[in-house]
């Protein structure tokens, strides 16, 4: 099991707490993926203090909390939000979300960067939302990053792995670099996708929360997780080409 | 004084960050930006306001 700045996670789920009908299926949600994270945000508090009850039910689920910064444009935004919700939840982790177009949600990867050796060096703990580019992982390194992040496909489509090459080409050049799959997840079939080529943990939200049985898709991307988690482990074979018989010639009866 | 809290325009009676929320009932876990800039808990008491200030205080919220 890979570590995240020193935490060893349990389970290799990270659920986001976005979207569910009711907080009573959020929770049923988490305890039947045994998510080992959290993700949570930060939003202008009302004077019903529904923020309150929220961080009550966070607390509750008893596992660890990744802050993110979504819908932040610029650096400052994002660093602002990051150290607010330092404050707010207790944790130097933070999920880096910079983005940098409305429609697909692409992370805007230079100013990513900017952020994260900007709060690297204010001590937090960064988890970059990042693509799938070689350079822009080698450059998040470089600014004291020690997890990536890149997506499978835009946050909320449910498209699984857009680019299998270029995940497989960053899980190669990045060996010993805990890599999350964030985005794009819709299918159990994607996570497990993503963790049969060897990423460390998959992040995800809309596909459970959105599910018509939000449980039971939690369950189920559990089970495909560690199925996938087990196929990687087990050195799956090579795909060919051409058929090769799986059961033996020698011995076969001549009957024709 | 009139000053901008969480985008709404309104008149307060309180002249720091700390007073404001009090003043807006504010309790619990929430973290406090004034004119775009983040002021962490412990200045909130030295933080005087001023009007047409820009007031920001966030509270944990569902993301993904």
């Amino acid at each position: 099991m890979r570590t995240f700045y020193g935490t060893e996670l349990p389970n290799p789920l990270m659920l986001g707490t976005a979207q569910y009908p009711s907080p009573a299926i959020l929770e049923q949600a988490f305890r039947e993926s045994s998510a080992a994270v959290a993700t949570v945000s930060l939003r202008r508090e009302g004077a019903g203090g529904a923020g309150q009850t929220f961080w009550q039910m966070i607390t509750d689920l008893d596992v660890h909390i990744l802050p993110n910064t979504a819908g932040c444009h610029t650096v400052k935004e994002a660093v602002t939000t990051a150290h607010m919700a330092r404050e707010v939840f207790g944790t130097d982790w933070i999920k880096l979300e910079l983005i940098g177009h409305t429609d697909s949600l692409q992370p805007d990867v230079f100013q990513l960067v900017e952020a994260a050796r900007i709060l690297t060096d204010d001590g937090f703990q960064v988890f970059p939302y990042t693509t799938d580019d070689l350079i822009v992982g080698e450059r998040l390194l470089e600014a004291g990053c020690e997890v990536l992040m890149p997506w499978g496909a835009p946050i909320g489509s449910g498209r699984g792995l857009n680019n299998e090459y270029a995940l497989r080409a960053m899980r190669s050049e990045f060996p010993d670099t805990p890599l999350v799959v964030d985005a794009g997840i819709g299918l159990p079939s994607h996570a497990a996708h993503a963790m049969e080529l060897g990423y460390d943990a998959v992040l995800l939200n809309t596909a459970v929360a959105r599910a018509g049985e939000p449980a039971t898709m939690a369950r189920a991307m559990k089970l495909a997780i560690e199925a996938g988690q087990l196929a990687h482990q087990a050195d799956p074979i090579e795909a060919r080409d051409m058929a090769e018989a799986s059961t033996p010639v020698i011995g076969k009866a001549f009957l024709t | 004084m009139k000053i901008v809290l969480n985008g709404d325009s309104r008149e307060v009676q309180a002249t720091t960050l700390a007073d404001l929320l009090k003043e807006c009932g504010y309790s619990g876990r929430v973290a406090t930006a004034v004119n775009e800039n983040f002021v962490s808990a412990p200045l909130r008491t030295s933080t005087t306001l001023n009007d047409g200030d820009r007031v920001e205080v966030l509270a944990p919220m569902q993301g993904g």
